[in-house]
């Protein structure tokens, strides 16, 4: 188990973002984080990533406790995270981009910036090493914020909603790059809402509800689960969709 | 490595100036050319590169002038030996202010206005002590020589500040093509993100911070001894404040060549304003801040920054 | 050091010159809360209300307290313009590019009177100038009474706009939800514009209590900007009640402070409040986090 959370919660104000969520994920899968929006699938995230301070719970990453570390310790551990509202820094080039994660294992410009095309290159970028971020289209930065998180060699990659917007041509052409991430030994956590790509992907989800974690199991099985159904789709809607289907 | 070349030239062509160029009027311009350069250099290593904009850098350059004044007038120290001190305590200063606005999360306008206050408390603190010789300011004594870093013709003091210029382009430099560099632009342009890819961000800035400065504090001391005189509105005054940030805004924030470009437009447009109006006070300071307007309006990342941005 | 008969006309003095604080730093607060500006000028535009109370007193003859009726529609008009044409423009919405707009108008402004009419101190004599009023042990100077009268019945005038008019409701609207004021068909732009010619117009209230029991010179802003500063932070960005109290209390602090250390260390003082404050408690004593 690389990753393993336990009972995490923390609240804003009077609301509790998340509740008492405890998942592991198992090194070397795919492991998908669904639910409706507003489920607190991103400040899970946060959390677990060090952005947010947990009120209560635990995280430990590859067997050392890291609750409470911020972000860049979590990095230089080896979990690496996207955004799923992207932040590229914008007057830089791609390649400037992505030489920023590289640089955690280069120290030399040179090895940096010949690094980050290399990591481009892996997930389709490498036409595009020379124009600034800002100029990229909305699939090109997902992509450029997918390589800089690739770019710090890490061993968790928390993916979140790296596919939202794109449309489906653009979403067929992530999956592989993703699965190809997988296949290289680095264990990904991807909170994502585009069902099909978290069937084809994931070996498993977990499905978190108003900050509580509702279900566990394969894609399959979570998805046919009538409290993720509830969830998803309102009061009333599994029994009905039972019924309809008996 | 191609950018080193420019900045040798530059050197070079500056070094060689006093051979063709004896009229005292003209070194002083070229002087005080490279001397706001200093400034925009030292200003734009904490806001162009690392996107803090302080309105209170005279903090700095008031601690460099100070150090090199009063270490020779209380305490018999070399010039020379003032300026390790002063890049020392500039550092110090730096680091203090930008360890606790930092550590707080100041940024943006909050973090300016932090700088400036910090400015006022120590002008007051100047004004009011003995050991800065309060409001009077204290004077360098004449002590001829290049050994106590006064020079009997003006191409010593152009040659020394020169020095100090190369040193902060090659800083700038440095910053353009190190690991350090690129956090320190990655904290500038989204420091959520760069955290994100392990950068350090308190750390980084914090260094560049410092590095600002330290760099500040030189000018400070080159003006102790090249003017002979500091008083705490001059060391502390906003006047330093804002010609420290006119130039890259002007020039280029973020770029290597924006505060030389800067400070070279600005002597110009403020030698031709005092050439049109004859000498009318505030005429010149009131067309910079007219261009400041004009600057923030159209070109808000400087002259160099929209041409990068073309190319 | 604290005895009464010491500490009482320090204390009142304070309190008055804490009242035309609590003035300027309602405009600057007003500024802030609805335009989400720093605005750099406000110092340099007090400057210049004040060399306008001046020149009306000098060239024409009326009195501060009269020119009241001239000077706050005149800096409202001014400060309407500034934001329709220069601020406004300028901004693209960046934090640092408004900071940095605002301080060049603040230097331009400062600049052309220094062109204009030099760097001498100028004061103004009134038949009521050096007139005290006996308040307790203390002698009030009369200007001064009047100011305190003066800036908390301006302060009252606005609280009442803004709470009972439309173009009140209008600001606030702006002021906490900007696309939502537009979408109900609120003239954005209008509003701000509104607002900081307001929260100039304050400063023209603010002059003419001024001036009477101070000075005028170019650089006279500069020592505003970040009194106002530190009272606006203090009392939280956007709170007129913080910038009320905020006002009184910098006011007394800098007062009773120089008793203990001299004038200037007394200023000193306030500025390290100042950085506490932003430090410790941006949020100020009833403000938002900004």
């Amino acid at each position: 188990m690389i990753l393993q959370a336990e009972n995490l919660s923390v609240r804003f104000g009077g609301l509790a973002a998340v509740d008492d969520v405890s998942l592991t994920v198992p090194t070397g899968k795919i492991v998908a984080l669904i639910g409706p929006n507003g489920a607190g699938k991103t400040t899970l995230f946060n959390l677990i990533s060090g952005f947010v301070r947990a009120d209560r719970g635990t995280v430990r990453f590859q067997g050392s406790d890291i609750t409470g570390l911020p972000p860049h310790a979590a990095c230089r551990l080896g979990m690496a995270r996207t955004f799923q509202i992207v932040q590229p820094f914008g007057a830089q080039t791609v390649r400037e981009n992505i030489a920023v994660g590289s640089h955690l294992h280069h120290a030399s410009r040179a090895a940096a910036l010949h690094a980050a095309e290399a990591v481009a290159e892996r997930v389709g970028l490498r036409t595009h090493l020379d124009k600034l971020a800002l100029n990229l289209t909305i699939a090109g930065r997902k992509r450029l914020e997918l390589a800089r998180a690739l770019a710090t060699e890490p061993k968790l990659l928390l993916l979140d909603e790296v596919l939202a917007g794109l449309n489906p041509r653009e979403i067929d052409e992530v999956v592989p790059v993703i699965r190809g991430i997988r296949d290289s030994g680095i264990t990904v956590l991807m909170v994502e809402h585009v069902l099909r790509a978290v069937m084809n992907l994931s070996d498993e989800a977990f499905v978190l509800s108003n900050g509580r974690l509702i279900a566990h199991g394969t894609p399959r099985e979570v998805t046919s689960d009538p409290a993720v159904i509830e969830a998803y789709l309102g009061h009333g809607t599994a029994a009905r969709m039972k019924a309809a289907y008996a | 490595m191609r950018q080193l070349a420019p900045i040798a030239v530059f050197g070079v062509a500056v070094a060689l100036l006093p051979l063709f160029v004896t009229s005292g009027f003209l070194l002083n311009a070229a002087i005080m050319m490279l001397y706001v350069t200093l400034l925009g250099l030292a200003w734009n290593i904490l806001a162009g590169f690392g996107g803090q904009f302080s309105f209170g850098h005279a903090v700095f350059f008031g601690t460099g002038a100070y150090a090199a004044a009063v270490l020779q007038a209380k305490l018999g120290w070399n010039a020379w030996a003032t300026l390790p001190a002063a890049l020392a305590l500039g550092a110090a200063v730096g680091a203090f202010i930008g360890a606790l606005s930092f550590r707080y999360g100041l940024r943006g306008s909050y973090f300016a206005l932090v700088t400036l206050a910090f400015a006022e408390v120590f002008r007051i603190l100047a004004n009011n002590v003995d050991f800065t010789g309060a409001g009077v300011g204290i004077m360098v004594k004449l002590k001829a020589g290049p050994e106590n870093f006064q020079f009997a013709t003006k191409a010593g003091y152009l040659y020394v500040i020169l020095a100090f210029v190369l040193a902060g382009l090659l800083v700038c430099w440095w910053l353009k093509n190190s690991r350090y560099g690129a956090w320190l632009q990655a904290v500038r342009d989204n420091e959520e993100s760069a955290a994100a890819l392990g950068v350090n961000v308190f750390r980084v800035k914090l260094g560049a911070i410092a590095l600002s400065g330290a760099l500040m504090a030189a000018a400070g001391v080159f003006y102790a001894q090249y003017f002979q005189y500091i008083d705490p509105g001059l060391a502390y005054g906003p006047g330093v404040s804002i010609e420290a940030l006119l130039g890259p805004i002007v020039g280029g924030l973020g770029t290597l060549w924006g505060p030389v470009l800067g400070a070279v437009l600005l002597q110009l447009l403020g030698e031709g304003t005092r050439g049109l109006f004859e000498n009318a006070p505030g005429l010149s300071l009131m067309v910079y801040g007219a261009l400041l307007v004009l600057m923030v309006t159209f070109m808000p990342s400087g002259i160099l920054g929209v041409l990068r941005r073309k190319a | 050091m604290l005895e009464l008969s010491i500490l009482w006309p320090s204390l009142l003095n304070g309190l008055t010159t804490g009242a035309v604080y609590a003035l300027i730093a309602l405009g600057l607060t007003l500024i802030y809360g609805v335009l989400h500006i720093i605005n750099f000028a406000h110092g340099a535009a007090l400057m210049m209300a004040l060399y306008g109370v001046y020149f009306l007193q000098k060239s024409l003859g009326i009195d501060p307290y009269v020119s009241i009726v001239v000077m706050v529609p005149a800096m409202f008009a001014a400060g309407y313009l500034a934001y329709r044409y220069v601020i406004g423009v300028a901004g693209h919405g960046k934090d640092e590019n408004i900071l940095l707009v605002t301080l060049g108008v603040a230097i331009v402004l400062e600049n052309l009177a220094l062109f204009l009419w030099k760097s001498d101190t100028r004061t103004i004599d009134t038949a009521y100038t050096f007139t005290t009023v006996p308040l307790g042990s203390a002698m009030i100077a009369l200007p001064k009474l009047v100011a305190f009268g003066g800036a908390a019945a301006a302060a009252g005038v606005l609280l009442l706009i803004m709470r009972t008019t439309d173009l009140g409701r209008a600001i606030r609207a702006c002021a906490k939800e900007r696309q939502g004021a537009r979408l109900v068909g609120i003239d954005v732009e209008h509003v701000f514009a509104m607002s900081f010619g307001i929260g100039l117009a304050c400063l023209g209230a603010a002059a003419c209590f001024l001036l009477p029991a101070y000075y005028v010179n170019p650089l006279v802003g500069n020592g505003f900007v970040l009194i106002a500063f530190t009272i606006v932070v203090l009392g939280g960005m956007g709170s007129f009640a913080g910038a009320l109290l905020g006002g009184l209390l910098i006011g007394v602090v800098e007062s009773v402070g120089s008793l203990w250390l001299g004038e200037s260390l007394g200023q000193m003082g306030i500025f390290l409040i100042f950085i506490a404050v932003l430090l410790f408690r941006p949020q100020g004593l009833f403000g938002a986090r900004a």
